[in-house]
């Protein structure tokens, strides 16, 4: 089905389902009980799973397929939110336009800058794509203030034009009159599940970016991609000039990147230059190896896990923690507490800096590595010894050698 | 003419950083061969020993004052620094006054032990990994000790004076010749950069002149056959890691009156860094500290208001555009070795 074998059209299928199930299968715990701590179905954070899942999706096709690790992708994450901003300015609060011209323009710059860092590879190619996003945030910060609108983040002032704006239009993002803030809220028996428009945009955006990434992952063209991040060299040798595809390779991770930056415009009417800033380019690469680069699952899986971190150990302070430790005795209840304090609230990014590190030192594959392994120890319980050649990176079968 | 003379001045004090840092990183890889993305915490931290020297010579206790009297006619309770107390008023009082220069003796030995732990710990693990995982674990590194100094020193900059002798400036003009209030120039950034010239002297020095350092030189250029020869390179590289953190700790204790330290000032100059070190060429000591300084006197160029008028927004990227020039004209950097991370 859709071009795609058996294999992957059930994969699709699961990644299709689970993705609109969300709403119901991040809420598991009753609105009332102590664990709706834990609950993430809310819009806001569904939607920066969805399109920072789409943000990774991109950033893989570049750097899982060809190993190039670019440190200045959130530059075009910030030309797409700009370009939306500017849309609802001029055209009115439809999302469709400005996400169509987001994709165009970023595809503009990617190409523009993928064609001079290109030219390097290695931590060249790193420090150019650096050099080119730290340029960008700079300049948005600073002269292009008439653009950008500097500290400010560019927002829709009464004044705008909004020439499409209808008189019964809606005043916040909407795509033909379906508002993305608006949602329906469902009360099952103690579980609030929380269905919300922009959520399900976001999510069938992600879908379709999705199948595409898996199309570019099965066809000559992904092969190609890869047989340039195991040897560039012999690529060469072979009388093949490689950066026709690689630059198709930044261009595309560069759309996704635009795109996902407007959809974040289209969620919430802002773009600020902060999103250009390296730490947002630093960001998409953890997500991008948390989750385990060169998998289709894994920059989704990355995003996800991030983003539920930041959201939801954010959230937990020392009231949270008494409440849950209140069982122990006094004195080892403040001791236990003392000891997870630094770890949560305003210190979860220590978290997950312990958290990438111990992933990069013992799972180089990420998370996706992590669970195969699981699932290789529980098999191999099973059935002793069988064939399992697991192969994350979806290389082509090696062909068995002749002298052997 | 004298305009130029004040940006080259300006300049020179952010290029000593930079070139201090960027020499770090260089040691770091071309000994070792690893980038390092710690290494703007280590500058980070050691501006922090600075501000834990002060507090630790701050450290006082109460004590009841019999000449001085409240409003009421109580005898008043003063804090009197255990210094203060233990050397005299005027002693104590110019020890702690002294503060900032006084962390390079805590920050000598922190970060070498800090250097020793890094490389033992967990940069020894990583010489057979590729170069992107070197970058990301340390990265992750660089996370979780910004985050610790946040945790004990809170997110806000300190301030950490000059010593008072050293805070003030001076008129650099009227050595030169001309009218005296053209060129001003603070002295404590007179003092940061003969203190930056100071140490790159000596590390070089250190490599060039010294048995220890001629092997290491030996070991940057052939590893195996160093080993081979019966010389247990590895421990001098730990040695010399341990030498780079201390370079960066120094330039970071001694930044401290220039800019409040804060827990991310290490990441906003290790980006700059970076971008040095690749101009310079990766893995050229020279390189680095030219590179550092061209750098740091551009960028104070392109902040006079005269170019910002011909070219607005210069000052913002300067740095950025030079990189992007020199790396598609000179592929190596302005003195790159060849076959140097060339893959």
């Amino acid at each position: 089905m859709f071009g795609l074998s058996a294999k992957d059209t059930r994969f699709l299928l699961i990644v299709v389902f689970l993705t609109l199930a969300t709403p119901i299968l991040l809420q598991p715990f009753p609105e009332t009980s102590s664990l709706a701590q834990f609950n993430a179905g809310y819009p806001d954070l569904m939607q920066k799973f969805a399109i920072f899942g789409i943000f990774a999706i991109g950033f893989n096709i570049l750097f899982g397929l060809t190993g190039y690790l670019s440190f200045g992708h959130a530059a075009f994450l910030g030309v797409g939110s700009y370009t939306v901003v500017w849309m609802y300015k001029l055209l009115g609060y439809n999302v469709l336009p400005g996400l169509v011209l987001a994709v165009i323009i970023s595809a503009l710059f990617a190409l523009l800058i993928g064609f001079i860092s290109l030219r390097r590879s290695g931590i060249y190619f790193s420090i150019l794509t650096l050099a080119f996003a730290q340029m960008s945030y700079n300049l948005a910060y600073s002269v292009l203030t008439p653009i950008t609108n500097g500290e400010t983040g560019l927002q829709v002032y009464s004044n705008d034009p909004q020439i499409l704006m209808g008189e019964n239009s809606p005043t916040s993002p909407h795509l033909f009159g379906l508002v993305m803030r608006d949602s329906v809220q469902v009360d099952v028996g103690g579980w609030l599940f929380t269905f919300n428009i922009g959520y399900y945009f976001c999510a069938i955006i992600a879908i379709l970016a999705f199948y595409i990434s898996l199309r570019i992952f099965r066809s000559p063209f992904g092969m190609m991609l890869r047989a340039i991040k195991t040897n560039q060299t012999r690529m060469n040798y072979t009388g093949l000039n490689s950066r026709p595809y690689t630059l198709a390779a930044f261009v595309i991770s560069g759309m996704y990147a635009g795109l996902a930056g407007g959809l974040l415009a289209s969620m919430d009417p802002l773009a600020g230059a902060e999103r250009m800033q390296w730490t947002a380019s630093g960001e998409v690469v953890l997500m991008t190896i948390l989750g385990g680069a060169g998998t289709l699952m894994g920059p989704v899986l990355g995003a996800g896990f991030i983003k539920y971190c930041e959201n939801i150990f954010s959230k937990i302070n020392d009231g949270v923690l008494h409440g849950w430790f209140a069982f122990m005795p006094d004195g080892l209840e403040d001791f236990v507490i003392a000891l997870i304090h630094p770890f949560v609230g305003k210190g979860w990014h220590l978290t997950l800096g312990i958290l990438f590190m111990l992933v990069v030192i013992f799972l180089p594959g990420g998370l996706v590595e992590g669970g195969q392994r699981l699932a290789r120890l529980f098999r191999r319980k099973r059935k002793a010894g069988g064939p399992s050649r697991k192969d994350p990176e979806h290389r082509p079968n090696p062909e068995p050698h002749v002298a052997e | 003419m004298e305009a130029i003379i004040l940006q080259i001045l300006n300049g020179l004090d952010k290029g000593s950083a930079y070139a201090l840092i960027a020499l770090g990183l260089t040691l770091i890889f071309g000994t070792l061969g690893v980038v390092n993305f710690a290494h703007g915490a280590l500058f980070m931290i050691g501006a922090f020993c600075a501000v834990i020297m002060q507090r630790l010579l701050g450290l006082s206790f109460e004590m009841v004052d019999e000449t001085k009297t409240d409003f009421l006619g109580n005898p008043l309770k003063v804090q009197v620094p255990y210094v203060e107390s233990w050397f005299g008023p005027e002693l104590g009082g110019a020890i702690i006054n002294w503060s900032v220069p006084l962390g390079i003796a805590l920050a000598i030995p922190v970060m070498i032990v800090l250097g020793f732990v890094m490389e033992r710990g967990l940069i020894k693990h990583f010489y057979k990994r590729p170069h992107a995982d070197q970058i990301l674990v340390t990265f992750g590194l660089a996370i979780v000790l910004q985050e610790i100094i946040k945790y004990f020193f809170g997110a806000n900059p300190i301030q950490t004076g000059a010593p008072d002798m050293l805070s003030g400036s001076f008129d650099f003009g009227t050595m030169l010749g001309f009218d005296p209030n053209v060129i001003i120039y603070p002295l404590w950034r007179l003092v940061y950069f003969l203190f930056a010239l100071f140490i790159i002297a000596g590390v070089f020095a250190f490599l060039q002149f010294t048995t220890f350092g001629m092997v290491v030189r030996a070991g940057m250029a052939d590893r195996e056959t160093v080993g081979l020869l019966g010389i247990d390179i590895d421990r001098r590289f730990t040695i010399m890691f341990g030498l780079a953190a201390a370079v960066a700790g120094l330039a970071g204790v001694m930044y401290t009156p220039i800019l409040a330290p804060n827990y991310h000032m290490g990441m906003d100059f290790l980006v700059l860094s970076f971008v040095v070190v690749v101009v310079g060429g990766m893995g050229s000591l020279p390189g680095a500290v030219a590179a550092g300084f061209l750098l740091g006197i551009l960028q104070s160029f392109a902040s006079m208001n005269e170019i910002k008028s011909i070219i607005p927004g210069i000052d913002q990227v300067i740095i950025y555009l030079v990189a992007i020039v020199i790396l598609l004209t000179r592929p190596r950097g302005l003195m790159g070795r060849k076959g140097v991370m060339e893959d």
